[in-house]
């Protein structure tokens, strides 16, 4: 299942789930593009794959233009694109009744819009290429729903229609897109989850455990490789069974 | 460059992109009915003219090429302000 000779772009590469994807591509043997929002907060991630294989962006991902010139910036440096990881999300929790306009446009923004963004931009050189894996990285959370998430959860369920519609477009070209729908990870995102949540998933999930990042980036690598030439428009969840 | 010379640049780029013979391309064949391309192959041939041209085609000046003699006309006008630019 190696990725040699592939260029990977990873969005929100610097932690936490985005991290443990740029560090298993790059052990697969991919040239791995590690975008975050900070200028140099890649470094370590580089220094980790290899400077010769991996370099490290900044991109706002709010801002569309700076988008479409990141991705310039990488195949100027790269030579193509042939996989897209479009990881980076955040949230702004809260409860609807209190959630403002900016808390919605700014996770519809960065999680889904940016998503777009990427992704129209990638294409070009995948479609050149006839060759492109797209992953999309939803959340159960898309799938289910969360109170006092209305904003992340629609954007994670905007994710998987958008991911279905690319997947019937591009498809002709050699393209794949899927989305992967993790469960609760262990990350920066989930370290200040409730105790009784973290008990629920404990008690809940058949598999007893919350997922690490190195989970998720498994699944993302078998669907960026030659291996998942046959599988697209699919979100797979990784949620230790938590949601069945 | 002159406008044959477009046109011909043109038509192998089509040739390449549409799996057509060049004796079909006139300048009054349109893309979609007459060579046949579905809405993805428009958007490469217009991304291969790019490429070939060295310009750029804005999405909504897209719509307006129906015809190889529209992107003709597109190709040269662009160059023309090109050139005029320089």
């Amino acid at each position: 299942m190696s990725l040699e000779g592939r260029v990977a772009i990873v969005t929100g590469a610097s932690r936490g789930i985005g991290r443990a994807i740029a560090l298993e591509l790059g052990r697969a043997g991919a040239s791995v593009a590690c975008l975050s929002s900070r200028q140099g907060g890649c470094s370590p991630l580089v220094a980790e794959i290899g400077e010769d294989r991996a370099a490290d962006f900044a991109c706002d991902n709010a801002d569309v233009s700076a988008i479409e010139a990141t991705v310039q910036a990488v195949v100027e440096r790269f030579g193509a694109v042939h996989i897209l990881v479009n990881n980076a999300g955040v949230a702004r929790d809260a409860l609807l009744l209190r959630m403002s306009v900016e808390a919605w446009d700014e996770v519809m923004n960065v999680n889904l819009r940016a998503a777009f963004a990427f992704t129209k931009a990638c294409s070009r050189s995948m479609m050149k290429e006839r060759w492109g894996r797209i992953v999309n990285l939803s959340s159960i959370v898309g799938l289910h729903g969360q109170a006092g998430q209305a904003n992340y959860a629609a954007s994670k369920a905007g994710l998987i229609g958008f991911t279905k519609s690319v997947a019937k477009e591009l498809g002709s070209r050699g393209i794949t897109c899927n989305a992967v729908a993790p469960g609760f990870i262990e990350t920066e995102m989930t370290q200040n989850l409730p105790a009784e949540m973290r008990e629920h998933v404990l008690n809940t999930a058949p598999l007893g455990r919350l997922g690490t990042p190195d989970d998720v980036a498994k699944v993302v690598r078998f669907l960026a490789s030659d291996d998942s030439g046959y599988i697209t428009g699919q979100t797979v969840v990784v949620d230790g069974g938590l949601t069945l | 460059m002159d406008r044959n010379e477009i046109f011909e640049k043109v038509k192998k780029a089509v040739v390449e992109q549409l799996d057509v013979r060049e004796e079909e391309i006139t300048e009054e064949s349109t893309f979609v009915q007459d060579l046949g391309a579905d809405s993805l192959e428009v958007v490469e041939i217009v991304m291969a003219l790019e490429e070939a041209f060295n310009i750029e085609i804005p999405d909504d000046e897209v719509d307006q090429i129906k015809t190889v003699g529209d992107a003709v006309n597109f190709i040269e006008s662009k160059l023309k302000e090109k050139a005029g630019a320089e």
